[in-house]
């Protein structure tokens, strides 16, 4: 029988002391800054390990510091690292207070339920814990099938566990990295050059004479080689241009700003392209070489003229124009930036494709200063036995063959196919969450909240009680990365290069590193086959034994930079013949791809709604402090920020008499309203349509307990999602909130009263 | 040999990653810092005006907060490095009212702390933790008295202000326009 | 609009948001020190003028507050150190630049002097009193010989000390408000009237009492226009200096200052002390008390609203 799913607050559950073997683990074992310690200690001190960054999704590689108590004190950026350049961003820097945090989950959990109905976590070993979600999987197996089992997963740790999932046979592995963020810009730039744009962005930023931001906040989001690279372009004094509602870090940093009425970016795309085309500053020669419907795409474009999109976008022509001459006077050295998180207003994939075509124009796909080509180093993998062939997968919750240019799974599909409906032969009926917080990473709360009462089990994996470890039966305590070993980081860049993660010190507390937790459910799931080693340490060398490493070199110097296979990192300079990944074997300005699915083969600007009167757009973005919702508790980082505030236009306040600083409730279009007061900031930087704030905090778990309460929480109120029709993305920025400047929890009280 | 150093607020965008660095190299207790960022928005909606300054003890040559200890405790090291001597600290919080960029805190200890321009590093001939860690590359640390040092070639080649210069401290952090 | 952000969560305390390193220690200290010196002073001014006979609340009885009140603000002074057990330090050292260092030096030099002050007059205050040992007899005799000479030197220090309670403040060019001259002089003065408000409330003489409410009028006009002046300084300063009016005028300290400070410890008592010159009858109590308690408020509102004022950049 299914039961409903009640949030336990992990610790302050009130379910009865013996709910929560918390207490007695509570024990400050916090001792970083303890009097004895006081001051600095030089580095000759200290012992350096090697690790890369897991606080965001950059991975810059670098070196943990070790004292002689075995105390971590500090991590460093590894100067051979072309992630980092041997600087870390804050919250690379800050890593040490996720391995110091005190409110880590300390043990496995299990839920359980007492006589009188109450949830509580019973605190477990893991043989239990393990025994237990084995159990459950095998059930699950030989009931259902494997198929209908679903892995969230986010972060280098989840490879493992997606090698496992492999083996025991699901498809259904996802990543809210693609439907929430990226997805439409890979869909968009494969279906305009054949290849994706990658992580981290294949962008040459440091070369580029001419930077084009479009809503992408590079500064506020802490990409640290974007940054670094930013910074060189400003040293270069290469002019930027960034369009954005909201005066950002970017844009106060450029020549020309932009500040466009929000959910309009395409009119304004197609008319710099109309401009490009009708003032013939595209890029002639590499036009008619590479690409394929300049022709459609002029007549398609000849009426956007800079006073069409004006009347649109609130940009003057003159502007639209001055800065298409710009872009076109530093091609092909003119970067239009293709962004990351962009899943906006459900065309994001039409308004990528706008930004490919932009750059197509101007030269800048393969060349310096636009995009390079990048290369990693082919790691092997350790061998193993096949992986079983899967028959059915989160696709079959669409029956009319939706999404067929999806390039990875739909993280809000597995959402989907985890409610049950009559078109589902199967729904999901296991999942496992692995180092993502779904109720801040995926729009619409109540829709995974619904899916998540569908379910028969679900596990997180964690570092940290988040709000989602608090819907989970069984919680398994993750160590930190700074205590684990990972899988050698692998990514492409404009040198491949190797990066080492090893841990600095044990785990503190009775966590356990994925590998460890992966490679023990194996075997209670009769999956041994496929984890023929010890430990991960056996792999890691066999792998690196393979390209020329060890394992013991990459514990010396951390980063092994390789020569790259091909000189090709510009290869379109001086064009030669070149064959795109795309229908035609060219740059399709025209796509045939959208074409055969029924979609604009030419991006077309289309009106979307505007808030109503009293309300405003919601529109939210990072600090770069943080790390969406996850480093909202790190002491460290919490040190730097410890709330968001709600951006309001002075202007707007005045109308509300909402004074800065003040404390206020968001109510959306829904009727939905947050649940914690958020602060307001007044401040010119923002547009009179529209409010801003950080994501990532206003978070439930009590066991936070730094970051509990604190802020507010753009995804509770993003509840309207506007799905993009060619790549399944959430749009999330079409969501409008109004002001409660009292309480609303005191309201209803009187009502009831 | 005199120490300054200079801040690039073209390239800065406010991350506070300097302010982490002190923390994690120099042991500063939560709650506290050594430096911080100060971000100033002048101006009215679209004609803005955005100033991140990352900012810390200035080193005064004239420092008013060594000028009124009343035990020594705080004095100007090799290279006019302001520095305050934990055990002879009394804690009367003379230095902290005395300083026009409320660069002192008490330490939960008690005594007095700043920023040491990482003086156990520049010993070294390292740099400040901050200026290591900076990922625009916009804080550059030296000696004003060696011509090609990176803070004199940064005042040489840029505008630069300081801050609060009627209060008469000559204070040595510069800010590049 | 121009707003200023500490964007990397700066929330030091005592600190931030604005600074309030100095609670209610330092002010009760200065009060207590300005008090002290008023008494000591006015005590050793009337010995060298030779009128000990006709000033026996000043130079004799009341002193006798000056070593308790020096303590207690020492106390207080030490209260506030957050490194007390180095306190030593302070006496390692002297430091001409730092007031804290001389007013430390000032303080040591007058705590036991004015106890020994009140000693020289025990016998004359209580006859019955023993000093049960000869050589303090002995010692009695010599302060008692060099009185006079005594009574320069208290009168000196006195001084120092006065102005010193000012000058502590005002050597912080931070903090606008305080970073006047005119506030050595007129913590003098606000001391000094203090003083002689005690002297006041503790003579039994109604000829002591006319002669020290002259001087006190003397003194709280004087303080008056020390303070209006005070203020025409700062409204023809610098932008901080205006800002640092602006708490006194319209702002948080304007009632504080201008009702309890003026209007009740100034104004009204001199009011009170002036009808009862005339001959009138005034509750004896009244004035003093008044007096010592505007003293009291005037220090509170300097050191809390100084803190406040900085330099905007």
């Amino acid at each position: 029988m299914k039961t409903r799913r009640d949030f336990i607050k992990i610790s302050t559950a009130g379910a009865g002391a013996t709910a929560l073997g918390f207490s007695a683990l509570g024990a400050k074992g916090f001792s970083f800054f303890e009097s004895d310690k006081q001051g600095p200690v030089s580095d000759e001190d200290l012992t350096p390990y090697p690790t890369y960054c897991e606080v965001c999704f950059w991975k810059c590689a670098g070196w943990t510091y070790v004292d002689k108590k075995g105390e971590i004190r500090k991590i460093i950026g590894n100067n051979d690292d072309p992630h980092c350049n041997g600087r870390l961003c804050p919250r690379g820097t800050g890593g040490v207070g996720m391995y110091y945090d005190e409110d880590r989950l300390k043990t496995p959990l299990i839920r359980e339920t007492k006589a009188d109905g109450t949830q509580y976590y019973r605190k477990a070993s893991w043989d239990e814990a393990l025994d237990l979600v084995a159990e459950k999987m095998d059930k699950l197996r030989k009931e259902h099938g494997p198929e209908c089992l679903a892995l969230f997963s986010h972060g280098s740790g989840g490879k493992m566990l997606t090698h496992l999932v492999k083996a025991f046979g699901t498809p259904n592995i996802t990543a809210p990295s693609f439907a929430q963020c990226r997805g439409p810009r890979e869909v968009a730039f494969t279906a305009t050059f054949g290849e994706d744009v990658m992580s981290p962005e294949r962008t040459d930023i440091r070369d580029t004479k001419c930077l084009v931001l479009i809503g992408s906040h590079i500064g506020e989001n802490m990409h640290n080689g974007q940054i670094q690279e930013m910074s060189h372009a400003i040293e270069n004094k290469a002019t930027i241009i960034t369009v954005d509602p909201r005066f950002s870090t970017a844009a106060s940093h450029s020549k020309y700003w932009l500040p466009i009425k929000p959910a309009t970016d395409i009119a304004l795309l197609l008319a710099w392209i109309h401009v490009i085309i009708n003032e013939e500053l595209y890029d002639k020669d590499y036009i008619e070489k590479y690409a394929f419907g300049f022709d459609e795409l002029k007549e398609h474009v000849k009426n956007n003229t800079p006073e069409w999109a004006y009347g649109i976008t609130t940009i003057e022509p003159h502007i639209i124009r001055a800065t298409a001459r710009e872009m076109a006077a530093a091609a092909p050295s003119t970067l239009v930036h293709p962004g990351r998180h962009v899943t906006w207003y459900g065309d994001d994939t039409q308004r990528s494709r706008a930004i490919a075509i932009l750059n197509a124009l101007l030269g800048s796909w393969g060349r310096r200063g636009g995009f390079y080509n990048p290369e990693k180093v082919h790691l092997p993998t350790f061998p193993h036995p096949p992986y079983p062939k899967p028959t059915r997968s989160w696709k079959d919750a669409y029956p009319d063959n939706k999404y067929n240019l999806v390039t990875e799974v739909l993280s809000t599909g597995i959402c989907d196919a985890t409610i049950p409906n009559a078109d589902l032969n199967c729904h999901l009926r296991g999942w496992i969450v692995y180092g993502t917080n779904l109720m801040a990473s995926l729009p619409d709360q109540r829709k995974t909240l619904e899916a998540i009462n569908n379910l028969d089990f679900l596990v997180v994996i964690d570092t940290m009680p988040m709000d989602i470890t608090g819907y989970a039966d069984v919680v398994l305590p993750e160590c930190t990365y700074l205590e684990r070993y990972d899988f050698v980081r692998t990514s492409p860049h404009r040198e491949p290069a190797l990066a080492l993660r090893m841990p600095a010190v044990q785990p503190k507390y009775d966590s356990k590193p994925n590998w460890w937790i992966a490679k023990n459910l194996a075997s209670r799931l009769g999956l041994e086959a496929y984890f023929k080693w010890d430990k991960i340490e056996d792999v890691i060398d066999w792998q690196l034994k393979q390209v020329g490493s060890s394992l013991e070199e990459m514990q010396r110097i951390g980063v092994k930079k390789f020569k790259r296979e091909y000189d090709d990192l510009f290869w379109l300079e001086g064009l030669p013949d070149f064959e795109f990944n795309t229908n035609t074997g060219k740059i399709e300005l025209y796509s045939t791809e959208l074409a055969n699915e029924e979609f604009d083969p030419i991006p077309k600007y289309t009106h979307h709604p505007e808030p109503e009167q009293g309300y405003y757009r919601l529109n939210y973005g990072r600090a770069p402090m943080h790390t969406f919702s996850r480093t909202s508790n790190n002491h460290n980082l919490w040190d730097l920020m410890d709330e968001n505030s709600v951006w309001i236009n002075p202007k707007v306040a005045d109308l509300w008499e909402i004074k800065n600083n003040q404390y206020i409730w968001l109510k959306n279009q829904d009727g939905v309203v947050s649940s914690f007061p958020v602060k307001a900031r007044v401040t010119e930087r923002i547009r009179w349509d529209s409010v801003y704030m950080v994501h990532g905090f206003g978070h439930t778990n009590k066991k936070l307990t730094r970051a509990y309460g604190k802020g507010g929480s753009d995804s509770e109120l993003v509840t309207r999602v506007v799905m993009d029709p060619i790549m399944g993305g959430t749009g999330m920025r079409g969501n409008f909130v109004t002001f409660i400047l009292e309480n609303p929890a005191k309201e209803n009280k009187e009502d009831k009263a | 040999m005199r120490y300054a150093m200079a801040i690039d607020t073209l390239k800065c965008v406010g991350c506070g990653d300097c302010v982490v660095a002190c923390q994690t190299e120099n042991n500063v207790p939560h709650g506290y810092c050594r430096d911080w960022i100060v971000e100033n928005v002048n101006g009215t909606y679209p004609s803005l005006d955005l100033e991140f300054r990352s900012e810390r003890c200035n080193h005064c040559d004239n420092a008013p907060c060594v000028r009124c200890c009343p035990t020594g405790a705080s004095h100007i090291e090799k290279g006019g490095i302001v520095v305050v001597t934990h055990d002879e600290c009394i804690g009367c919080g003379a230095c902290i009212q005395s300083c026009p960029y409320d660069a002192r805190y008490q330490h939960p200890d008690g005594y007095v702390d700043k920023c040491t321009f990482c003086m156990h590093r520049v010993e070294k001939g390292q740099n400040p933790a901050c200026v290591d860690v900076c990922p625009t590359e916009c804080l550059h640390f030296g000696d004003l008295d060696d011509p090609n040092s990176k803070v004199s070639l940064a005042l040489k080649n840029r505008t630069h202000k300081v801050l609060a210069p009627e209060a008469g401290t000559k204070p040595q952090l510069y800010f590049l326009t | 609009m121009k707003e200023e952000l500490f964007v990397s969560g700066r929330n030091i305390p005592n600190i931030d948001p604005y600074l309030n390193i100095w609670h209610w220690e330092i002010p009760l200290y200065l009060f207590l020190g300005g008090l002290a010196a008023g008494l000591i002073f006015f005590a050793a001014y009337f010995v060298v003028r030779g009128k000990e006979k006709e000033m026996p609340a000043t130079v004799k009885w009341a002193p006798m507050i000056a070593p308790i009140a020096l303590i207690v603000g020492l106390s207080a002074l030490f209260l506030d150190l957050s490194h007390k057990l180095y306190f030593w330090q302070l006496y390692t050292t002297i430091r001409f630049s730092s007031p804290m260092s001389w007013g430390a030096w000032t303080l040591l030099l007058i705590t036991p002097l004015s106890m020994i002050w009140v000693a020289s007059y025990m016998r004359d205050m209580f006859p019955k009193w023993d000093w049960k040992f000869k050589f303090l007899y002995k010692f009695e005799a010599w302060v008692i010989s060099v009185r006079k000479p005594f009574a320069w030197v208290m009168m000196i220090l006195a001084l120092i000390l006065g102005v010193y309670t000012g000058i502590l403040l005002s050597a912080f060019n931070a903090r606008p408000l305080w970073n006047t001259s005119i506030l050595g002089p007129l913590f003098l003065v606000s001391g000094f009237s203090t003083g002689l408000a005690a002297a006041i409330w503790m003579s039994k003489d109604k000829n002591e009492r006319k002669v020290l409410s002259r001087i006190d009028l003397i003194f709280i006009g004087v303080e008056l226009f020390l303070i209006i002046h005070l203020f025409m300084g700062f409204m023809a300063g610098t932008a901080v200096a205006t800002e640092a009016a602006a708490l006194f005028l319209g702002g948080q300290f304007t009632i504080s200052f201008w009702v309890f400070v003026v209007l009740l410890g100034l104004i009204f008592p001199a009011t009170l002390e002036t009808i009862e010159l005339w001959g009138y009858h005034v509750p004896k109590w009244m004035p003093p008390a008044l007096i010592l308690f505007g003293g009291l408020m005037f220090r509170f509102v300097m050191v809390e609203a100084g803190q406040i004022t900085r330099f905007l950049y």
